[in-house]
């Protein structure tokens, strides 16, 4: 994909529209996903009375990476939500991801670091704890 | 109530939410967690955490929209973002260990700057001035189409931009909100940067922002699927909805009467934070 990248030294409309796309992509397949895990959850536990007013935090199967992606594969209906969640922080992610290497096609090094320093701190919370 | 009638309307108010939200450009991510802590009882935790998420879905979907038209400034945001993850990770750890109580209080004073900021005059861009040397450094000056022409601008006072930034993501991180007023402000205001393109580059931002704090919240356990489920897909379709009604609709009186309502959960927020009901 990146072959197919020719960008122009000071015009970013290219970076820009190809975001566009990332970012819409991303959104349309993570909303798709979080409405399977609801209706999923809806047929299996419409029924059942939530109760949300104290806070006990979701489970560990529900709040760690490893744990949602295999929860997601076995068919948890909240784990694909999770799943769907996640795909949704992951967009900006990406995007972020992709700016490194659209300016380092432009040899622009300056924004290679600063996107680069934005992706490592994204990456920090998302992997790190 | 049980978990089809919770689901069922807490999307329909988050959609009515977005769609509030985006055709003001107020942003429908700031009523989510007062509706959801005053209306429905929610924990105020699970609350922020389905609304930064549902504010990660808007900022992709709208930015989406925008980048296509040219206006936002890819450089100032990536710049500015260092300062606002920097800050949305240091609010998210804050959100951690402030008590709930202060947690509602400091959502009612930013709900009521919220209001108070909707009703605020939108300068018209003053006459440009020579480059600033700092910005000219970071290569933050563009250009952005006016009536079709590409029209220069030059950015200034970046690190007072930069400082403000900071401050909007640790406010982003601590209360689960785009914060895209403070955002607005520091470009606006401080670096001068044109409406048009700081509103843009603004909404743009705020879903790296929020996504640098989501981590810690998915770890602590705030990001509860069937609270976050029903609000991340009502704030959506309300918000593309709005984007799609923008064009045509006068916002003027909606945006009047959407900032009174701000400003009243605002008050209701600091009321109940401080009596201790929530």
């Amino acid at each position: 994909m990146t072959g197919s990248l020719q960008l122009s030294k000071t015009d970013d409309t290219v970076i820009d529209q190809r975001i566009g796309i990332l970012l819409r992509v991303g959104m349309l397949l993570s909303a798709a996903v979080v409405l399977l895990g609801g209706v999923l959850y809806l047929a299996q536990h419409g029924k059942a009375v939530p109760d949300y007013h104290v806070f006990h935090g979701a489970p560990r199967h529900l709040s760690t990476l490893s744990g949602i992606v295999s929860g997601a594969v076995q068919g948890n209906d909240l784990a694909i939500i999770q799943f769907g969640l996640l795909l949704l922080i992951a967009t900006p992610v990406a995007r972020v991801a992709f700016a490194v290497g659209a300016f380092a096609l432009e040899k622009d090094y300056l924004y290679v670091a600063i996107s680069a320093i934005v992706l490592c701190v994204l990456l920090y919370s998302l992997l790190w704890h | 109530m049980n978990a089809l009638e919770f689901s069922f309307l807490i999307g329909t108010a988050s959609l009515l939410a977005g769609f509030l939200g985006s055709l003001t450009g107020l942003g429908g991510g700031v009523v989510i967690v007062p509706l959801l802590a005053l209306a429905f009882q929610v924990d105020i935790h699970y609350a922020i955490g389905a609304s930064l998420v549902s504010v990660i879905a808007t900022s992709s979907g709208s930015a989406a929209a925008y980048v296509r038209e040219g206006f936002s400034n890819i450089r100032i945001g990536m710049f500015l973002e260092i300062a606002t993850t920097f800050g949305a990770i240091a609010g998210a750890f804050l959100a951690t260990s402030t008590p709930t109580k202060a947690i509602a209080i400091v959502f009612g004073i930013v709900l009521l700057g919220s209001a108070a900021m909707s009703a605020r005059k939108r300068h018209l861009r003053v006459e440009d001035r020579p480059a600033d040397r700092l910005a000219t450094m970071l290569r933050l000056d563009a250009a952005y189409p006016v009536d079709g022409i590409k029209t220069p601008y030059h950015v200034r006072r970046v690190p007072v931009g930069f400082g403000l930034m900071f401050g909007a993501g640790t406010l982003s991180g601590l209360l689960g909100i785009g914060s895209g007023a403070v955002k607005v402000l520091a470009m606006d205001e401080a670096m001068e940067v044109p409406f048009k393109v700081s509103t843009t580059t603004s909404n743009f931002m705020i879903g790296v922002t929020a996504a640098a704090s989501a981590g810690v919240y998915l770890s602590r356990g705030y990001i509860s699927p069937a609270i976050a489920m029903p609000v991340t897909l009502g704030v959506l379709a309300g918000s593309l909805l709005g984007a799609k009604f923008l064009v045509r609709a006068k916002t003027q009186a909606v945006r009047i009467i959407f900032a009174i309502v701000i400003a009243m959960l605002g008050l209701e927020m600091i009321y109940s934070g401080w009596t201790g009901r929530l």
